[in-house]
């Protein structure tokens, strides 16, 4: 099924009688996702408010995203939160997933961005929440819960979001000595300070990863009082700008599954130490991804984040806590009662 | 006038039991002398009191969480409380309920540089989470005007923003992680790292909720490293038309600075008047701040000079020195103050596309009329968060009423024109019978769904944000009594 309106897609699902598996362009899916019946969103596209002066975007879910940042691109912007995206990404799939990519430690995350969205519940209504200012506290802000609920509470099918401009210049620092573990310092040490670091990573073969965005002289300088404190972590050199695109790791090795772990990054060093290669950070460390043989579990000390298999078969470490699956179940139960959207793996 | 629901008489009815129980339960945290309790009567929005059941003043998440159970078990409504700074009633009691006040629980819990967070119990102000870690070189973002008195739980709560979003965002995006206690005593923690957890945001949902859906008695929060430097530039123009297109050029340009504010002519007046900042004589004008190393600042306002020459401004002042950047300060910062020494007013505080400001600025100026009461106008322009002040003489009568209709209209405009009824302040009471206005009914259904998760009973606050009517058939299905009469 593949709506090309609200109003049908409303009835779609007012007329179900199984399970949907919502989908823009596929390319987010979990273990575990996209197994009943496809409701195909890429039909419902389009930008239907652009307002560059108000940092202002409003488009229809299944929009591809290659064509969202071409539209902001010609207009000298850009979505904040960088959302790494594979060939037929929709921006609703950004949405519902909360994607977000190294301008994390900066921007935030999809939700950050999200102004105001419109979705279909269970039950074939439409709902709206939030709208298209960037300071609303006017109700309840669906739109965090929405974004990355994976549609297991409704169908999005429009989102407002915050764009940002373009940085005029931007540099990408490395120390390629450093291993994952020891460049946490080094990271810690950029992002701690008055650097408006918009990207912290460290990547196989590149090593520790820093990015500095904005007006060229501005940059010019930062980067030179950053390289001065980074001095006693090892040699600094002119980094890869293409290198950030790496940060979302590469998951179609059939023999292994990618992990993607979420700690503090204080935590990230010992959490490496009961990791195998090949691993990669970002976030500044407070994200891990890492390759492991196919069924393999990580056996991870106590950490303060949590590690989700994102290939293959679902895992999540730790079980999640009795009385939050409890809230979540019960919130799936009222917007989607006849359960059509299923929970995710 | 703004309705209260009927308290509920069975409560009421039992009040020494509860309080009794209440003393059990936590000797030495409860205020029942109406002597006492009258400070507990109305929050910043002081227009409306009234005296609740009992206040309680608990000192741990665990303590929260005895008392919310107990309350939950006597079905006694209760009314969460930071520090009572809410311009929209969100901590006004109602009768029949308990206050459950924050003012003691304000310890810093942790503080992690190297994760660039800090952790506080919910009723520390927002000034002193800074406070705490302006020594290490950091700061925490989200800076309502009120930051000196209001507490972290209810910036949580009320979503709080202040003049520097446009560059960090609010509370939402500052928030890391809350210990939240449910009313029927149940404690959970939500977030992660960073700021997320393993499934739906249930913390992104918490937060903005007025203090409907828990109590936060624990906040995780992120902080930033201090900039290097901030510097303002001060430009008047003679039409806020222009000043209004101005803002909008800047941020076309790529600039994002860390605030632009706006003030028209009557608040320039009554601001020079009341401070002497030494302010152009214009119709209009706006404070721009950028911020960074000095290199960045030079250049970011270099172009902002070049933008603002393109609109003929009647004056452009550069700061240089920390003295300057007070000077062009001083009158902002002493605005609402000033405009009070005109009369009493009513605050706003509507959002709308900045591309709306000229539309919005002259319809406001024909209500103004329409209704004969001033109306001035000082607000984050960069955000397009107004805060439009209407004066008026308490003691005319019909004075008030008249205030409030003409600021239900200011707020409808905010609305048609692509805005919202409440950019920082929060619905609270006050805007609760406008809510039909931007939202449809299933709009509210589907929030109020979110409420019936986390609070089945609606003991939690639950006279606030939904429009009475809307909510009744809920409120009652708790009580068990045909529906108020609202
Ligand atoms: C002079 C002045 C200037 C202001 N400027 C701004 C501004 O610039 N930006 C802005 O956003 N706001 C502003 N405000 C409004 C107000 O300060 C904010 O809404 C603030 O966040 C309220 O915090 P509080 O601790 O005083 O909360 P309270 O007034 O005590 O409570 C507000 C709401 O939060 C709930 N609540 C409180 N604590 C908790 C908790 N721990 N858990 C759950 N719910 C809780 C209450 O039930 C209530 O609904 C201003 C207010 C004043 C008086």
């Amino acid at each position: 099924m593949r709506p090309e309106t609200e109003a049908q897609l409303a009835q779609i699902i007012r007329d179900a009688t199984g399970p949907l598996s919502i989908t823009g362009g596929a390319t987010r899916l979990w273990p575990g996702e996209g197994q009943a019946a496809r409701l195909d969103m890429t039909a419902l596209t389009g930008v239907t408010l652009y307002e560059p002066e108000a940092l202002t975007l409003v488009v229809r879910a299944g929009t591809p995203l290659e064509e969202v940042r071409q539209t902001l691109a010609a207009e000298g912007q850009m979505l904040g939160f960088e959302p790494m995206g594979a060939p037929g990404s929709t921006i609703g799939g950004v949405a519902a997933t909360n994607a977000s990519g190294p301008r994390r430690v900066q921007a935030g995350a999809a939700r950050d961005a999200m102004l105001g969205l419109r979705f279909v519940d269970g039950q074939g209504q439409v709902i709206s929440n939030g709208g298209r200012v960037m300071k609303n506290v006017t109700g309840y802000d669906l739109v965090k819960l929405l974004a990355g609920s994976r549609g297991t509470l409704g169908t999005l099918t429009q989102i407002s979001l915050r764009t940002a401009p373009i940085p005029p210049a931007t540099v990408t620092l490395a120390l390629p000595d450093l291993d994952a573990a020891s460049s946490i310092p080094a990271l810690t040490t950029a992002l701690g300070g008055p650097f408006d670091v918009s990207g912290a990573a460290w990547l196989p073969g590149h090593g520790a990863l820093i990015r500095l965005e904005g007006l060229a002289a501005s940059v010019k300088a930062r980067a030179a009082d950053l390289t001065a404190r980074l001095q006693s972590f090892g040699t600094v050199r002119d980094g890869d700008p293409e290198a950030w695109l790496l940060c979302c790791p590469n998951t179609h090795d059939p023999d292994r599954d990618t992990w993607r772990i979420i700690c503090r990054p204080s935590e990230a060093p010992a959490l490496l130490t009961h990791l195998p290669a090949p691993h990669s950070l970002d976030w500044g460390g407070a994200l891990i991804h890492v390759a492991l043989p196919q069924g393999q579990t990580p056996d991870l000390p106590a950490f303060s984040g949590h590690a989700r298999r994102i290939t293959s078969a679902p895992a999540i470490l730790p079980a999640p806590d009795p009385l939050t699956a409890r809230l979540e179940r019960d919130l799936r139960d009222r917007f989607d009662p006849r359960g059509l959207f299923g929970s995710p793996a | 006038m703004i309705q209260l629901p009927q308290p509920d008489a069975a409560v009421l009815a039992r009040r020494g039991a509860i309080v009794e129980a209440l003393r059990a339960a936590l000797p030495g945290a409860v205020i029942d002398d109406p002597a006492e309790t009258r400070a507990y009567e109305c929050d910043a929005l002081s227009a409306y009191r009234c005296a609740p059941l009992a206040v309680v003043l608990p000192r741990s998440t665990e303590e929260v969480a005895r008392l919310l159970r107990l309350c939950h078990d006597l079905r006694v409504p209760v009314v969460p409380r930071g520090a009572g700074t809410s311009l929209a009633g969100g901590s006004m009691p109602t009768q029949d309920a308990v206050v459950i006040g924050l003012s003691r629980m304000t310890e810093v819990l942790e503080i992690a540089p190297e994760d660039r967070l800090i952790r506080v119990q919910a009723g520390r102000t927002n000034l002193s989470v800074s406070g705490a870690v302006d020594g290490l070189g950091f700061f925490y973002a989200p800076d309502p005007s009120s930051q000196l008195a209001c507490a972290i739980g209810g910036n949580i709560a009320m979503n709080s923003g202040g003049a520097h979003c446009l560059k960090y965002g609010v509370t939402t995006n500052n928030l890391l992680g809350a210990r939240v206690v449910l009313m029927d005593g149940s404690v959970v923690d939500l977030g992660g790292p960073m700021g997320e957890g393993p499934g739906l945001d249930l913390l992104g949902v918490i937060c903005g909720s007025e203090g409907q859906l828990g109590i936060v008695t624990e906040a995780t929060l992120r902080i930033l490293p201090k900039p290097a430097g901030a510097r303002p530039a001060l430009i008047g123009f003679d039409a806020a038309e222009t000043a209004g297109a101005c803002v909008a050029a800047i941020i076309r340009a790529g600039i994002i600075p860390v605030a632009i504010e706006f003030m028209d002519a009557p608040c320039i007046k009554a601001t020079e008047e009341f401070s002497g900042a030494g302010y152009p004589d214009c119709q209009a004008l706006l404070i721009v701040e950028v911020e960074g190393t000095p290199p960045e600042i030079d250049e970011q306002l270099a172009l902002i000079r070049d933008i603002a020459m393109t609109f003929d401004p009647v004056a452009f002042r550069e700061s240089r020195s920390a003295d300057e950047s007070a000077r062009i300060w001083k009158g902002r910062k002493s605005a609402f103050g000033a405009m009070g020494s005109m009369g009493d007013y009513i605050c706003l505080d509507g959002t709308i596309p900045v591309t709306a400001l000229p539309t919005v600025l002259s319809g406001i100026g024909d209500l103004s009329r329409q209704y004969g009461l001033a109306v001035s106008n000082v607000f984050h322009a960069g955000d397009g968060n107004m805060h439009p002040l209407i004066i008026y003489d308490a003691n005319t009568p019909g004075d008030l009423d008249r205030a409030e209709a003409l600021g239900a209209d200011i707020l409808r405009l905010c609305v048609q024109v692509g805005g919202c009824l409440t950019g920082e302040h929060g619905v609270g009471i006050e805007k609760r019978d406008l809510m039909a206005e931007q939202f449809a009914p299933a709009d509210l259904e589907a929030q109020m769904l979110v409420k019936d998760a986390f609070d089945p009973h609606w003991l939690l606050n639950a006279a606030k944000v939904f429009p009475l009517d809307v909510s009744a058939p809920r409120r009652d299905r708790r009580l068990n009594r045909p529906a108020d009469a609202a």
